[in-house]
C-alpha cells in the first residue's frame, strides 16, 4: 500500500487472524483524515480491508474471502465531547466502552448499552450491534447512536444524523452501518444520546427448578406496570435456570418494584448483587455460542427446541437469547433449530466458532426476501467489494 | 406511455372506481398540510389493497412515471406534495387493523390506519403506540413511517423507527419485500432503520409491525407558570442534570399561550410569560418521588404557579392547550409559518433570545411553541398577507431561525421532515458527501428516480456513477467491459 505520511503500519501475525483469516498488513490510523488516506491507497491498490477495534467480536462475522489490510481503529481513542446538560456524547470509534462508560459516570451519566466483551470499543459495538440485559430499558446501538461518520471504501468521509436526539434531517445511516460488520465502511466517530444512571438497584432473583416456566413468568413481567431495566433468565436447557430481575430507579422505587415483582412472581429472592453470570454470555472457548432472536413470548417453545444441556443466557423480555452449544452439536443441530424458530420469527446467527468447526457452520442463516436489496447497498457503498469483504449475510 | 394512457393502464388493473382524472377531483390532492406548495397531480389512484399498490407501482416503474405516497395529508413539510405528470398514490383506505399481539406486545396494521386508533385498540390490553404527534386524530401510520414522526412523549420513548418492527414494503419497481418482522434482531442490513424517515423516496410500506408498550401505572402532569423565558428554560435543564427523564416537558410562551387560551380556554397561569407543561409516567412510587423534586426545581426557577392534574380531564384540558396550540394561533395571526428546528437543548435561553431579536428587527411576531426537553422548536411566524412584503420578510425570517438551529449545533428539522420546504437547507446542514452518500441508499432502492422525486435532497442526481474524484479502476473496466478514451 502507498501511502505520503507516517501512518502506523506493521506485517500481521497470526494473532490479528480474522475468523481464521490472517490479514497482509495492520494499519493505525490516529485520525479520521488517516482513515481516509488509508482507505484511499487501498483503493488505488485493490487491496481489501477489514476493520477491527478491540478484537473482542471478530469471530462474530463470517470469514473474509480476502483481507489484505486489517484496519485497527484503536488509534482513534478521542472522546470529542461530552455535554452533559444535553446528555450527548461525541466519540472516535477506537474509544472503548468501559472507558466511555467511566468517563461518562463521573458525571452521573451512561450510554445505556451493556455488552459485555472486555475491550470492546464503539465502532466494534456499532459495527456488530452488540447488546446487554438493558436492552430492555434502553435498546439497542441503533436506538441510541444519533450521529455517525464513516469513511467509504474510496476514502470518502461522510456523516448522518448529528448532535441532536430528535433530528429527521436525511437517511438515517447510522442505522445501516449497525451491524454491518465495516462492510458499508469504517465507523470512525459515533454521537450518542446519553442516560441518567439511576440512583439506586434492587434485584429479585427466582430459582427455577425447569427454565421453561421463566417464559411465561417473563410475559406477565413484562405485561405488569413494573419497569425492569432487565429480565434475564440463566439457565440450563431441559433443566434448571433462575429468573433475574433488575430494578434501577430512586430509592424508593425499587424497594417497591422488587417487593412486587417477588409478589408476581409468586417468590423470589431480593437483593443488590448480580449473579456473576449476569450479563456475560455462555459457553467457553471449546463452544459455538449463538444468538438467536425471537418473539419474546416464544422463550418456552426455544427453550423446547435447543439441546438438552445447552447453555443459555436470555433476555427474556426482548426476545434474544444467547446458546452455547458443543461443536458437533451445533453442526448437527443448527438447521432444525433454525427451522423451529422460523415460526417465532426467530433467526439464529453464530457469534463464537471454534476453528475446527467453522467451515461447517452457516453462520448467518437465511437472510429473507430483502437479501437482493441489501445486495444493491452493498453494491452500491462498495463496488469494488473491497470492505470486509465475505463477512455479512449471503457472502456480501 | 402518455398520462392518459396510464391512467387507463391503471384503471384496467385496480377498477375504474379508484382512478382519478377528473381536474376538480384531483384538486382535493394538490397539498398536504403544508398549503403554500401546491401541484395537482396527472392522476390519483385510491388504493384499497397490496396488490393496488403493487401494480399501480409496476406500472409507473414500466412507464417511467413519477408517484407520490400519501397518507392523511396531514404532513408539514410538503412531503406529500404530489407531481404534475406524477401518479399520486393514495393510501388512507388502507386501514387493516390488527388483531393485537398482547403477550408479544405487537400489532400488525396497514398504512392508512391512524395513528390514535392503534392506542384505542391496543387499550383493552393495557397498552399503548407511544408516538404520538400532535395530529394522532388524523395522521396515519403510513405518514407516520415516512416522516419518523416525533410527539410531545418521545423524549422518553423515542420516535417512530424505536417504535417500527417491521415493514413490508412495495419498492419503487413494484417488488415487495419484508424489512425486520415482529423478532429483534433479523440477520442483514437495518435497512428498516433507513426506511423510516425516508420521506417516501424508498418505496411504500403496505403492512407495518407495530411495538407497543405497557401502560404505566401512574400519570401525572403539571403546568407551571413563569414570569421569564429563562426560568423555564434553566427548569428545563436542571430536570435533566437532576437525572430525571420526564415522559415530556413542553413549551409556551406568552404569544402562544394567548393564542391556546383565545382558542380553547386551557386556563393556563394569568400572566404567565412561559409556562412548561411536564408529565411524568412510571410507578407510582417513582413519579410521586420525581414529582416532588420537578415542583421543588420550578420553585427555585421561580415558578409563581405550579397545578398538578387532579385527574384525566385535568390532563386533557393541560394538554389541549399544547395540542392545539398551531391552530389557535389562527385567532390571533391571519397568518403564520410554522417552523421545525432542532437546537441543543442547554441553548434553549440564548437561542429563544436570538429569534426574539430577529422578530423585532423585522417587526414580526413569533409564538413559541416546543418540546423543551429534547430541543425541538416550533416557532410559529405570525403575519398578514394583506401587508405588502409581510409575507416574504416572515418566509425570510423562518428560514433565517433555521439556520439558527444549524449554526447551534442543531437540525432543520425534528419531526415534519424535509419534503418540498426544506430541501435546500439540507446542503447547509450537511456537506455534499454527505448527502451523495445518502443518495447511495436511495440509488440501491430506487435506481430510476420515481419514488417522490424532487424530496429531501436539494440537487437531485441520477443514480450513475459516484460522483467526484475517484481512484482506482472503474469496475466496469475491470471485468473487461468497459475502456477509458
Amino acid at each position: 500500500m502507498t501511502t505520503t505520511t507516517a501512518v502506523q503500519r506493521r506485517p500481521a501475525t497470526p494473532a490479528d487472524a480474522v475468523s481464521g483469516v490472517q490479514p497482509q498488513e495492520v494499519v493505525r490510523p490516529r485520525t479520521v483524515a488517516e482513515v481516509a488516506e488509508v482507505l484511499r491507497a487501498a483503493s488505488a491498490d485493490g487491496l481489501s480491508v477489514v476493520p477491527v477495534g478491540g478484537g473482542s467480536k471478530t469471530s462474530w462475522a463470517a470469514p473474509p474471502v480476502s483481507c489484505d489490510l486489517l484496519l485497527d481503529t484503536t488509534g482513534l481513542d478521542r472522546v470529542v465531547e461530552h455535554v452533559a446538560g444535553d446528555l450527548v456524547v461525541v466519540a472516535e470509534a477506537g474509544v472503548r466502552l468501559a472507558d466511555l462508560q467511566a468517563q461518562l459516570g463521573d458525571a452521573g451519566q451512561q450510554l445505556g448499552l451493556d455488552p459485555p466483551e472486555p475491550g470492546a470499543t464503539l465502532g466494534g459495538v456499532v459495527s456488530a450491534n452488540a447488546s446487554g440485559p438493558r436492552r430492555l430499558r434502553y435498546g439497542t446501538a441503533r436506538d441510541l447512536l444519533i450521529g455517525a461518520t464513516v469513511v467509504l471504501a474510496d476514502g470518502t468521509v461522510a456523516s448522518a444524523g448529528g448532535k441532536v436526539v430528535k433530528n429527521v434531517a436525511g437517511y438515517d445511516l447510522g442505522k445501516l452501518y449497525t451491524g454491518a460488520h465495516g462492510s458499508l465502511g469504517v465507523v470512525v466517530s459515533t454521537t450518542w444520546r446519553l442516560h441518567p444512571v439511576p440512583p439506586a438497584r434492587r434485584v429479585v432473583v427466582l430459582d427455577l427448578p425447569d427454565a421453561a416456566a421463566a417464559g411465561p413468568l417473563a410475559v406477565r413481567l413484562t405485561r405488569s406496570t413494573l419497569t425492569p431495566s432487565a429480565v434475564e433468565l440463566l439457565a440450563t436447557a431441559g433443566g434448571a435456570g433462575e429468573l433475574v430481575v433488575v430494578f434501577e430507579s430512586v430509592p424508593a422505587s425499587v424497594t417497591a418494584q422488587a417487593h412486587a415483582a417477588v409478589a408476581l412472581l409468586g417468590g423470589g429472592v431480593e437483593g443488590e448483587g448480580l449473579p456473576a453470570a449476569f450479563g456475560r454470555r455462555p459457553g467457553g472457548v471449546d463452544d459455538v455460542v449463538l444468538r438467536l432472536a425471537y418473539v419474546p413470548a416464544a422463550l418456552p417453545a426455544v427453550l423446547g427446541a435447543l439441546p438438552v444441556g445447552a447453555q443459555v443466557a436470555a433476555s427474556a423480555g426482548t426476545g434474544v437469547a444467547y446458546v452455547a452449544l458443543a461443536e458437533q452439536e451445533a453442526v448437527e443441530r443448527l438447521a432444525d433449530l433454525r427451522a423451529a424458530l422460523a415460526p417465532h420469527d426467530g433467526t439464529a446467527v453464530v457469534l463464537r466458532v471454534p476453528e475446527a468447526v467453522r467451515a461447517q457452520l452457516d453462520h448467518w442463516g437465511p437472510v429473507g426476501d430483502a437479501f437482493d436489496l441489501m445486495r444493491r447497498v452493498k453494491e452500491r457503498f462498495d463496488p469494488e467489494r473491497r470492505m470486509a469483504p465475505g463477512r455479512f449475510v449471503g457472502g456480501l | 406511455m402518455d398520462t392518459i394512457g396510464l391512467a387507463a393502464a391503471l384503471r384496467d388493473a385496480v377498477g375504474v372506481e379508484r382512478v382519478l382524472t377528473d381536474r376538480a377531483q384531483l384538486r382535493t390532492y394538490e397539498c398536504d398540510g403544508l398549503a403554500n406548495f401546491r401541484v395537482t397531480p396527472a392522476v390519483v389512484v385510491l388504493a384499497e389493497s397490496r396488490q393496488h399498490v403493487v401494480d399501480t407501482v409496476r406500472l409507473c416503474a414500466e412507464n417511467g412515471v413519477p408517484f407520490v405516497a400519501r397518507g392523511s395529508g396531514t404532513g408539514l413539510s410538503g412531503g406529500a406534495l404530489p407531481h404534475a405528470e406524477g401518479v399520486l398514490l393514495v393510501l388512507s383506505r388502507l386501514r387493516g387493523l390488527g388483531p393485537v399481539d398482547a403477550d408479544n406486545a405487537r400489532v400488525v396494521v396497514q398504512p392508512g390506519v391512524i395513528n390514535l386508533w392503534v392506542t384505542r385498540d391496543a387499550a383493552p390490553h393495557d397498552l399503548a403506540y407511544a408516538p404520538d404527534p400532535s395530529s394522532q386524530l388524523v395522521c396515519s401510520i403510513g405518514g407516520n413511517v415516512a416522516e419518523n414522526a416525533g410527539g410531545a412523549h418521545c423524549l422518553k420513548y423515542g420516535f417512530t423507527v424505536n417504535h417500527v418492527m417491521g415493514a413490508e414494503v412495495v419498492l419503487p419497481d413494484g417488488s415487495v419485500v419484508h424489512l425486520g418482522g415482529p423478532a429483534p434482531e433479523h440477520p442483514g442490513y437495518d435497512l428498516l432503520g433507513a426506511f423510516v424517515g425516508s420521506e417516501g423516496t424508498l418505496g411504500v410500506a403496505t403492512e407495518v409491525t407495530l411495538r407497543l408498550i405497557r401502560v404505566p401505572e401512574s400519570v401525572q402532569t403539571m403546568l407551571v407558570g413563569y414570569r421569564s423565558v429563562e426560568d423555564a428554560a434553566g427548569t428545563v435543564s436542571d430536570i435533566i442534570a437532576a437525572g430525571i427523564l420526564p415522559a415530556a416537558i413542553e413549551m409556551m410562551d406568552a404569544l402562544a399561550i394567548e393564542a391556546a387560551e383565545a382558542a380553547v380556554r386551557c386556563g393556563y397561569p394569568k400572566g404567565a410569560v412561559a409556562v412548561l407543561v411536564i408529565e411524568l409516567d412510571g410507578p407510582q412510587v417513582e413519579v410521586e418521588a420525581q414529582f416532588a423534586e420537578v415542583e421543588r426545581i420550578a420553585l427555585h426557577r421561580h415558578a409563581f404557579e405550579t397545578r398538578i392534574a387532579a385527574d384525566a380531564a385535568e390532563r386533557a384540558l393541560m394538554w389541549k392547550g399544547r395540542k392545539s396550540a398551531f391552530a389557535a394561533v389562527g385567532r390571533i395571526s391571519p397568518s403564520y409559518f410554522v417552523q421545525d428546528g432542532v437546537i441543543p437543548r442547554t441553548q434553549l435561553p440564548e437561542v429563544l433570545a436570538d429569534i426574539t431579536r430577529m422578530a423585532d428587527e423585522v417587526g414580526l411576531r413569533v409564538a413559541n411553541v416546543f418540546h423543551a426537553g429534547d430541543g425541538n422548536l416550533h416557532p410559529l411566524v405570525l403575519f398578514d398577507d394583506a401587508v405588502d412584503g409581510q409575507a416574504h420578510d416572515a418566509e425570510a425570517l423562518a428560514g433565517a431561525i433555521l439556520d439558527l438551529c444549524i449554526t447551534s449545533g442543531g437540525s432543520i428539522t425534528g419531526e415534519h421532515g424535509v419534503g418540498h420546504e426544506k430541501r435546500s437547507k439540507m446542503a447547509e446542514q450537511f456537506t455534499a458527501d454527505d448527502l451523495d452518500t445518502m443518495q447511495l441508499v436511495r440509488c440501491a432502492f430506487d435506481p430510476a428516480g420515481i419514488a417522490n422525486p424532487g424530496k429531501i435532497f436539494p440537487t437531485p442526481r441520477m443514480c450513475g456513477e459516484r460522483p467526484g474524484p475517484r481512484t482506482g479502476e472503474h469496475p466496469l473496466q475491470a471485468a473487461g467491459l468497459g475502456e477509458v478514451f
